[in-house]
């Protein structure tokens, strides 16, 4: 049974399906998701998403290319192994789908999450909640005399920790995007 | 909404009903199954002034997407629907579901509410689109007229490309009045949906190592040879005769590898035979040949094949992993693949394990001993595998066509005919519909007006569709409904007595038409038969008639479909019928076969 043999780093076959399938471990992974930008397509990859089963820990999607219409939708998913190459086979077989990238696999990879953070706060709280959002990189968008709306575009675990941070100085709203996403380097996905 | 494009050819513009059928017509479509309504009245008024397609109107749309399917599943062609917005759209979504699960290419053409009116909740609006979005491989929404010819022309191509599967093209009332430009299918967008055919060298090399080196081999097969078209069945063949390799089968394949071909081991699965469920788990090498590890086949997950080193070959990468974990997975068209395998197996030398491979088929004819379909026959009733042996046995050598509901019957009828060719059988196998029959036995009779086309059924399910005996009377389709009335509904029957401490809650029809007064009143012809004795003579008089048969053949009430492999068991652990359990082998009637 040599030909069964996948040496470790040959070409033909991902790192990926040197692992375990049966491993009863959840994985999450990002995936970048290539469509035509037509009507119903977040609808079909929402449905698959419930029909089946599967996790969805975060979505965003927005045109990208619009004299192809092509849209990009990146998708946050927990699964074990076997579950998280289903998801991938599946969404590939949507119609207008043209490919999917598993970022988490295919190397290092850029995730960001823009939030808006609305602190309600006087005296010393919404000094002190100016402070980190300065260290933290957060922007102030919109001010009155009671409160701060902040502005952040960091990894999802970076926003999480701002949000934690002011939740003691007055955290009274948060709205998040979700994660995006795209490969390092000078790939393009396409 | 659309259409007043100053197109620079004129002659192109033409309304958008009209643009329906000359896309129709352009798609090669012979047969459109429908129902008209309000929403697609245009385009029934253009069908009105043809005479190149045929529309053949059915009596509930469910029933135009199963004659849909069976005349696809018969001819390997697409299959057309054409109903209204609405309820006429929702009666057809258990059809398009069953398409989806067996991989049968049906384009469905739906009316909508002008578009203007969508959203308003207008009379016989429903969210067709959204409501057939999990139940079709595709499914489109036209908006505007120009736009409706390229759709119509890539749900073709999507319907079948790739795994084949329903497609579902919403026309909305305007749309099909509006004017609008035509394009040929040459024109159309369809190169963005272009599936693997080919087979990966490396996974090709793998198979054909496997392939030598194997000892207890066994290829199983399923409907993916039969949608590949006749040159993978072929391909099969020829590899299974080269080899001598054993071949199974699922419900779906069945006819891909003839049941008289000298590797044939019978299907495998919950009700497969002994013989083929064995190979299957003690097997060294296991060529799944467009299947896909459906549960009815795996049993106990865990405890499948343990010892065999699995090859998967599928057109859908979905398939691949999704139940059972395959060494070489092979992602493509199984004509072309097999082809690939048998060239490269071929090319050094076509080697196999001979001594090994014999001494495997030992152990097979050993297993087949067991003769595991063997059931003790009565004088007194007709036993349902009797039934269908006789029936097997006076049509076997007609030009015939096979359709089946779906429950007991229907694995007897698996079990017990034989299939020599491709597109002969259709039976409802991944949704399991009871109802498929009825109108699937007229989508087939439609495409082979010459052929013995019979039904296989029970009463509980063709009582489901048999609407449809009109559309056979009226389209004079000889149909022969064969069925196994046993006032039951049978495998609900069996697994409440195995599994439910034979509590038969509900599984029992109090009140049943009289069949042959019901034939009569459809304008077809009825037979009733009880007695085995009278058994063949009463067969005989229904394929002697020309014109649609309801035949009710009463069998035996309690009668379970064996072998069975119980759910969450593997394949090792089949129960045997009674009659090889309790020894009653020796009753006179089981020496019949």
């Amino acid at each position: 049974m040599n030909s069964l043999v996948i040496k470790p780093g040959s070409s033909s076959h991902s790192a990926y399906n040197l692992r375990d399938v049966h491993a009863e471990v959840e994985e999450r992974h990002t995936l970048g998701v290539l469509v035509d930008n037509e009507p119903g397509v977040l609808a079909r990859v929402i449905g698959l998403f419930s029909g089946r089963g599967y996790n969805i820990e975060s979505l965003t999607v927005a045109e990208t290319d619009q004299l192809g219409h092509l849209s990009k939708i990146t998708i946050v998913t927990t699964g074990t192994p076997a579950v998280i190459e289903q998801i991938k086979s599946q969404l590939g077989r949507l119609v207008p789908v043209h490919d999917v990238h598993d970022l988490t696999v295919e190397g290092d990879h850029l995730e960001r999450e823009l939030a808006l953070v609305k602190v309600v706060a006087t005296d010393e709280h919404r000094v002190e909640a100016l402070r980190m959002a300065d260290l933290l990189g957060a922007r102030v968008v919109d001010v009155t005399h009671e409160s701060f709306v902040f502005e952040l575009a960091q990894t999802s675990s970076e926003v999480d920790r701002f949000i934690d941070l002011m939740r003691p100085l007055g955290l009274a709203e948060v709205t998040r995007t979700g994660v995006c996403a795209m490969m390092r380097g000078a790939g393009a996905a396409e | 909404m659309s259409g007043e494009k100053s197109g620079p050819d004129q002659s192109h513009s033409m309304t958008g009903a009209e643009i329906v059928v000359k896309a129709l017509k352009d798609q090669g479509v012979e047969v459109v199954f429908g129902y008209p309504g309000g929403a697609v009245l245009p385009i029934y008024d253009e069908i009105f002034q043809q005479n190149e397609i045929r529309h053949i109107l059915v009596r509930h749309e469910q029933g135009a997407a199963h004659a849909a399917e069976g005349y696809a599943r018969s001819t390997g062609k697409p299959g057309v629907v054409l109903v209204t917005s609405g309820p006429g759209a929702t009666n057809a979504v258990t059809g398009m579901t069953d398409a989806l699960m067996d991989s049968i290419p049906i384009v469905v053409l739906t009316g909508q509410v002008p578009t203007f009116m969508i959203g308003n909740d207008a009379f016989q609006e429903a969210d067709t689109v959204g409501i057939t979005r999990p139940c079709t491989k595709h499914n489109w929404l036209v908006k505007e007229t120009d736009a409706l010819a390229d759709t119509i022309h890539r749900a073709f191509h999507v319907a079948t490309n790739g795994r084949p599967g329903p497609v579902l093209v919403d026309i909305p009332k305007d749309v099909q009045f509006a004017a609008g430009t035509y394009v040929p299918p040459k024109d159309a967008r369809t190169r963005s949906y272009a599936p693997r055919t080919e087979g990966d060298p490396d996974a090709i090399q793998a198979t054909v190592e496997l392939l030598e080196q194997a000892e207890r081999p066994v290829l199983y097969t399923g409907g993916g040879v039969i949608n590949s078209g006749p040159k993978a069945s072929q391909r099969l063949r020829d590899l299974a005769d080269a080899s001598s390799f054993p071949v199974t089968s699922t419900l779906m394949g069945l006819g891909a590898y003839p049941a008289t071909g000298k590797s044939w081991v019978g299907m495998l699965g919950m009700h497969g035979t002994y013989e083929a469920n064995m190979a299957m788990h003690d097997c060294d090498f296991m060529l799944c040949i467009g299947a896909r590890f459906d549960d009815r086949i795996t049993g106990r997950l865990d405890a499948f094949s343990p010892g065999s080193r699995k090859v998967h070959i599928d057109i859908d990468p979905s398939s691949i992993n999704k139940n059972i974990h395959v060494d070489v997975p092979i992602i493509g068209d199984v004509g072309t693949v097999l082809d690939q395998i048998i060239e490269l197996w071929k090319s050094r030398g076509a080697k196999t394990r001979a001594e090994g491979v014999a001494k495997w088929w030992r152990q097979i004819e050993d297993w087949r001993s067991v003769d595991c379909l063997r059931y003790a026959n009565s004088e007194k009733s007709i036993k349902p595998q009797y039934a269908l042996q006789r029936l097997e046995a006076l049509t076997k050598d007609h030009d015939r066509y096979v359709c089946t509901e779906v429950g007991q019957h229907q694995m007897w009828a698996a079990q017990f005919m034989g299939f020599n060719e491709p597109n002969r059988w259709m039976t409802s196998g991944g949704l399991g519909t009871m109802g498929y029959g009825v109108p699937a036995s007229i989508g087939v009779q439609i495409a082979h007006p010459e052929s013995l086309v019979i039904n296989v059924a029970g009463e509980a399910s063709w009582l489901m569709t048999m609407q449809e005996m009109c559309t056979a009377v009226q389209y004079r389709l000889p149909v022969k409904q064969f069925i196994m009335n046993n006032e039951r509904l049978g495998m609900v029957r069996q697994w409440q007595e195995l599994l439910h401490g034979e509590r038969y809650s509900h599984s029992y029809s109090e009140a049943l038409p009289d069949f042959v007064k019901l034939a009569e009143a459809f304008g077809c012809k009825g037979i009733h038969c009880h007695d085995p004795a009278d058994l063949d003579e009463a067969v005989k008089e229904m394929l002697a008639y020309d014109g649609p048969v309801i035949f009710d053949c009463l069998v035996e009430k309690h009668e379970n479909c064996y072998p069975m492999i119980p759910s969450g068991k593997p394949h090792n652990e089949m129960l045997l019928g009674e009659a090889s359990t309790e020894g009653a082998i020796g009753d006179s009637g089981a020496v019949l076969v």
